[in-house]
């Protein structure tokens, strides 16, 4: 049975603007999401709306066969974790070990338990040698891995990382694959929003389009992003490697090697 | 015309005992697109500081070597002469937005609002913005309402709003979709053919491949690759700096039939390249 489940939601902003319309998602433990989707089509509003940020105008969300409604933000947050976009929305401590800390310090642990917890954490997010650093003295790169560390650190049994990639360069994507392939391995649903292609196609088998505020296709990266007419509603592109095998006229290849293995 | 000259620069912020940016010496030329790529930290937004000025000037720390923009000595400048000729982007959009216009047309307006640009002349340019930036449908909103990506577009056209010579943009596609990516890229051309000196700090090589004219490889704060794209680009050696290449040219080099700049380094010039030798 599906752990975390949005059913038939849609929502509204204050100011009347219709976000999400209708949308129905199903997540088990274990897996490993990717949301893709052009600026605005709806994708943090609907992780928002997972985790109790946001709360749904119609239709509801379940988070282990119970709907969220009569819970608390922070009771769902203890079960989802969302990471903020922009990582300066979430951060407020003075130093790195602090703002990784906050959440143990509130739910009672120990401090050995809590110490050891940190720097686990820490070193999982390339933050072992920082962590008494103000999280302001880091770069925009490296603030948002500490962000990362804060809702991991709480183990929360659905990770949503929105946005993850921006600004990174090779090594620190690098270092996100293998944070969302920690997490699965303990079980964690990890859903992550996304506008670098050649990352979904790097870590992902199942991916989320969404297009105009709804959920479009729900499938392979293969079955993404050879869906030319989907690709092109939604105003994505494929990734590059696709777009050279199109114009060659192969088609379902994905990576380098499986390019290399075609034209060979 | 600008041109920025830099000669053994090095720096070190306050309280730091590390050069973050050290023995720099690279001269841009007017008109070029400069890719400037390299790992998180390893000196791109400080050395971009540096040659808008706000490096001594806001940050302090200890600046040396010598920096001349237009031939004249960068400390010559007051800042808001500076400001006038080197326009920046922040990486973070987030923190562009002026925070007192409530909505997109004031926030474009606001930069021409404080130096006193007459009010004609204000709408004309906004306007001219607004449709350059594809922002048409926003224009009545809140800046802080926008999205991520909506609101990095806002804050590179309040930026090319001032019309500065030299444009610095750091990261100005880190929250955006690839469709509104492409749309910056397509502005960047733009203001290339308007003879503007262009320094793009950018990860997507891929992009940086097609638009820009030269590149700029840092690493720990010391310039380690330049040259022209087809050059630095199809080099293995940009790979052990933590920098990266372009897809297509990870698929010709692991492939191995092509080497050094024979490399293409597009989609474009890649599906072009094996038309042709197909055609012979």
């Amino acid at each position: 049975m599906a752990y975390l489940e949005l059913k038939n939601v849609s929502f509204q902003y204050p100011n009347g603007y219709t976000a999400v319309e209708n949308v129905s998602m199903e997540f088990e433990k274990g897996e490993k999401v990717a949301i893709i989707g052009q600026n605005g089509a709806g994708k943090t509003t609907t992780v928002k709306l997972m985790n109790g940020l946001l709360r749904p105008a119609k239709g509801e969300v379940l988070v282990g066969g119970t709907s969220t409604e009569k819970y608390t933000t922070a009771q769902i947050a203890k079960n989802v974790g969302y990471v903020f976009q922009n990582p300066d929305d979430q951060i407020f401590q003075d130093s790195i070990y602090k703002e990784i800390a906050f959440g143990l310090l509130k739910s009672g642990m120990g401090k050995a338990e809590i110490d050891k917890k940190v720097k686990e954490t820490a070193t999982l997010c390339g933050l072992e040698n920082v962590l008494e650093e103000h999280p302001y003295n880091l770069s925009y790169s490296k603030r948002k891995f500490i962000t990362i560390a804060a809702i991991v650190v709480m183990d929360p049994d659905v990770v949503i990382l929105d946005e993850p990639t921006a600004g990174q360069d090779r090594d620190s994507t690098e270092r996100l694959g293998k944070i969302m392939n920690w997490l699965t391995a303990k079980n964690k649903i990890v859903i992550t929003i996304t506008h670098d292609m050649e990352f979904v196609v790097k870590e992902f088998e199942r991916v989320i389009v969404m297009a105009k505020k709804q959920k479009r296709r729900d499938a392979s990266p293969k079955e993404i992003f050879w869906d030319e007419e989907l690709l092109k509603f939604s105003n994505l592109k494929q990734p590059y490697i696709c777009q050279f095998a199109s114009l060659l006229g192969y088609r379902d290849v994905l990576t380098i090697d499986d390019m290399i293995g075609v034209t060979e | 015309m600008a041109e920025i000259i830099l000669k053994n620069v090095n720096y070190q912020y306050p309280l730091e005992e590390k050069e973050v940016v050290c023995d720099f010496t690279y001269c841009f030329e007017q008109g070029k697109v400069y890719g400037l790529i390299g790992e998180n930290e390893s000196g791109k937004t400080t050395l971009c500081n540096i040659i808008r000025g706000f490096i001594p000037e806001l940050y302090r720390g200890k600046l040396e070597g010598e920096i001349l923009i237009n031939g004249r000595k960068i400390s010559s400048y007051d800042s808001g002469e500076l400001a006038s000729i080197v326009g920046y982007s922040f990486q973070n959009p987030f923190v562009q937005i002026s925070g007192v216009k409530d909505n997109v047309y004031e926030e474009i307006a606001y930069g021409m609002e404080n130096i006193g640009v007459p009010r004609e002349q204000m709408i004309k340019r906004v306007d001219e913005l607004v449709k350059m930036f594809h922002l048409e449908e926003l224009v009545d909103k809140n800046p802080y309402e926008l999205s991520g990506g909506q609101k990095q577009r806002v804050a590179l056209a309040s930026m090319i709003a001032l019309d500065p010579e030299v444009v610095i943009m750091d990261e100005p596609t880190s929250q955006l979709d690839p469709k509104s990516t492409e749309d910056i890229f397509e502005i960047v051309n733009i203001l290339k053919k308007q003879g503007k000196t262009i320094i793009l700090i950018e990860h997507k090589i891929d992009l940086v491949a097609e638009y820009c004219d030269s590149i700029l490889l840092m690493h720990q704060g010391e310039l380690v690759m330049h040259g022209d794209a087809k050059d630095v680009l199809t080099d293995p050696k940009v790979l052990e700096y933590g920098g990266q290449l372009p897809q297509i040219v990870l698929y010709f080099l692991k492939q191995g039939k092509l080497k050094g700049n024979e490399i293409p380094l597009t989609v474009k010039e890649a599906v072009e390249k094996i038309l042709k030798e197909a055609q012979r």
